[in-house]
């Protein structure tokens, strides 16, 4: 009997693209079902994991819509329940398991058939999610639990931090926990050191959720492990932040790629970001300088060829640039070097912004800081390979309002679009947390390994996160039905199928405590690894 | 076994789907929709009561009106006691399904029933064993009878939940079946389930 309550229906017809459909049995209640729940379909020799995509109703005589019976008779109701009207489930298959001792030590493969006719369905239990998901280990975080689960759903992050990753969702639906859970877990289980550009400041140190509580964040957590630079060192003395630097970028640091990023944010002309690589040409380093010196347009220097509404509009943009405090006519201190040093040595650097949460101070910075960071890198990779040395950490590199710098006009120019692109030759990937990634450049949400979504109302957005996805119409309707908080639906590279999961608690003493224990075990293996090194 | 008591009567005619059913005594045919079998050993043959005739038993002669000067309708009967001989009850059964060797099938069986086989009222322990499953709903709905089919089905699942300690579940696994054979057709569904309803 038991049996018989766990069974959820069988399979009817379908198709590999479109998915099955299953037909409810009596005893299943339809109000009970749930769009991005998981099944398990017993095939005739494999099992079929899916997900619930869609839920309808269908009768079996026509008659019956236009001239419906007296449900108020509950005899008339029980017996027509689940026979002449009937609930159908819209299932995506997306993975199987063979029956087979081989197929099962395989793991779970991805569908390439559907399951026969009337197969039967039932609801996952905890255990096929495990054999799905895996349990947590060295490698898997626990990030949440699917719909109405206990199970723990785990992210491989070692696998993870092999792309570029992304967290979608409007705002107020959980992105920033998400990305501090994330973090964590990168800290915790992945050899990948993160660099995140903290424009709201948020991760670094504690602030307040939405209901007003304190959220505590990396730096509180695992103080060993995160180094907090800020920008703006009076915000963070009256946070109460310890920071561990400050950041002065000098005049001399910026180059012309900086301001030809910021030529829509600080309404430059064409005409006004050639003269910029003109003036570079002929002053050198110092060119910024220089260029605010020159006072109108009969002091410019001699053969250069820039107009005088050009160098108007040049000077009141970089202007702009010049009154962002943190800009020093000339700094002492090299701002990338300390960087660099800090993720040699496997400590997270949160870069927080403070007031300065104006988008041009932050694509500003956020460019010129990955682009030389990326140059290192790259230079040092490089060498790794001719010498056959130890590569340098993994860098996951964290940016938020991704779409002001990774749009369509943009994306080609900044180094953003091009870690995304070039992903992981040189141990460098994204952590892209964006609300409108419908402003992402295609070629870049394409190269996006694993998108973890919370909701998303604007179809435009929905349509480009699923882009490129199989079963996209299925996922859309799981998408758009996702609570506004605590849910999150991943799919991609570190997934073995799309899932819908409730994120783990994060804010409670609890939960901190569980993370600070995980956190343990892994410094005692890195002190492992490290006495091993020694030995080497 | 069967006993005297629960006779019925005794096979007149037999065809492979139904038998008639001459009774002992004047209307003593059993209630509509009743289970009823008919032994031939080792086979007994279920059958569904769906028709029920008194007459004359010579077709010619027909009754005539008696009760001009009688003062009830029972005095009738005893200023003239021939006519309990004259007229005689039958029934007409419906063949669904058999018994042979501790099975029960729901099918028809191999032969029809002998002329002359007594035919005896089914009890609640076979009505409950023959009704643990639906099977003989589809030889009833598919039957064309000269009684209305919807009728016979909904007095025989009538008669047959009253065996149960709990007829209002067995109604409704009944009726789920209906809805099954009857899918294209909800009128008749319908119709059946406004007089099942418990």
């Amino acid at each position: 009997m038991s049996e018989n309550i766990e069974k959820l229906g069988i399979v009817v017809s379908g198709s590999l693209t479109r998915g099955v459909e299953v037909r409810l049995d009596a005893s299943a209640s339809i109000e009970e079902m749930a769009v991005g729940r998981y099944v398990t379909i017993e095939g005739g020799k494999r099992r079929f994991f899916g997900m619930i995509t869609d839920i309808s109703l269908g009768v079996t005589d026509q008659r019956l819509i236009q001239a419906p019976p007296d449900i108020s008779d509950p005899f008339m109701a029980e017996v027509l329940t689940g026979t002449s009207t009937y609930g159908t489930l819209h299932v995506l298959p997306m993975l199987t398991i063979g029956g087979d001792v081989g197929d099962l030590i395989e793991g779970p493969q991805p569908v390439k058939t559907v399951p026969g006719h009337f197969s039967r369905v039932r609801p996952a239990s905890q255990q096929d999610i495990e054999t799905v998901f895996g349990g947590e280990d060295a490698r898997k975080f626990y990030i949440g639990t699917p719909l109405d689960m206990e199970t723990r759903i785990c992210l491989d992050l070692p696998e993870l931090v092999k792309r570029s990753n992304g967290i979608f969702g409007k705002s107020g639906t959980g992105k920033t926990f998400l990305t501090r859970l994330l973090l964590i877990g990168m800290l915790q289980k992945s050899a990948a050191v993160n660099l995140v550009f903290d424009m709201h400041s948020e991760y670094g140190w504690e602030s307040r959720s939405e209901e007003g509580r304190k959220v505590k964040a990396l730096k509180q957590l695992f103080p060993e492990k995160v180094a907090v630079f800020t920008l703006d060192e009076e915000n963070s003395k009256r946070r109460q932040v310890s920071t561990d630097f400050v950041v002065r970028i000098g005049y001399d640091e910026i180059e012309p790629e900086d301001v030809s990023l910021l030529r829509q944010t600080l309404n430059l002309t064409e005409l006004a970001v050639e003269a910029v690589y003109q003036l570079y040409r002929r002053f050198g380093k110092n060119w910024l300088q220089s260029t605010l010196d020159i006072e109108d347009a009969e002091s410019i220097p001699e053969g250069l060829s820039i107009h005088e509404g050009t160098l108007g509009n040049l000077k009141r943009g970089l202007a702009t640039i010049g009154r962002l405090p943190f800009l020093t006519p000339s700094s002492t201190e090299n701002v990338v070097k300390r960087i660099i040093e800090y993720l040699d040595r496997g400590i997270n650097v949160v870069l927080e912004f403070g007031r300065y949460t104006d988008i041009t101070a932050y694509i500003l910075v956020a460019n010129l800081l990955t682009r030389r960071i990326h140059g290192q890198y790259r230079d040092r990779m490089e060498r790794a390979i001719a010498e056959d040395s130890a590569p340098p950490h993994p860098l996951v590199i964290t940016i938020e309002e991704a779409h002001r710098f990774l749009n369509p006009g943009l994306a080609s120019q900044t180094i953003f679009g091009n870690i995304a692109r070039e992903m992981r030759k040189y141990n460098v990937t994204l952590l892209v947390i964006d609300q409108r990634p419908s402003g992402i450049d295609e070629e870049v949400m394409s190269q996006i390994g694993t998108k973890i979504t919370c909701l998303l109302d604007n179809e435009r957005d929905i349509d480009s996160v699923l882009s490129g996805v199989s079963g996209r119409s299925e996922l859309k309707s799981v998408l758009s039905k996702l609570e506004s908080r605590q849910q999150a639906l991943i799919f991609g590279h570190a997934v073995p199928m799309p899932v819908v999961v409730r994120t783990r608690d994060y804010g409670s003493a609890d939960s901190y405590r569980e993370f600070a224990s995980g956190g343990e075990a892994d410094v005692q293996q890195q002190a492992e690894k490290d006495i091993e090194e020694l030995w080497d | 076994m069967a006993e005297l008591k629960d006779r019925a009567g005794e096979v007149i005619e037999a065809s492979t789907t139904e038998f008639l059913t001459q009774c002992y005594e004047l209307y003593q045919s059993p209630p509509l929709g009743s289970l009823v079998k008919t032994v031939d050993e080792p086979v007994e043959q279920y059958g569904i009561v769906y028709n029920a005739t008194t007459a004359s038993i010579e077709p010619g002669r027909r009754p005539i009106a008696r009760g001009r000067d009688e003062t009830s309708e029972e005095d009738i009967y005893n200023s003239s006691p021939q006519l309990l001989k004259l007229l005689r009850t039958e029934f007409n059964t419906l063949v669904v399904g058999y018994r042979e060797n501790d099975a029960t099938y729901h099918y028809l069986p191999a032969r029809p029933a002998r002329i002359h086989s007594f035919v005896y009222l089914c009890q609640p322990d076979e009505i409950k064993e023959f009704s643990r499953s639906f099977d003989f709903l589809n030889i009833l709905v598919g039957s064309s009878l000269p009684v209305s089919v919807e009728e016979i089905v909904a007095a025989s699942l009538r008669r047959m939940s009253m065996v149960y300690d709990e007829p209002h579940s067995f109604l409704v696994a009944a009726g789920k079946e209906l809805a099954l054979l009857l899918g294209g057709d909800f009128n008749r569904l319908k119709s059946i389930l406004g007089k099942i309803r418990s």
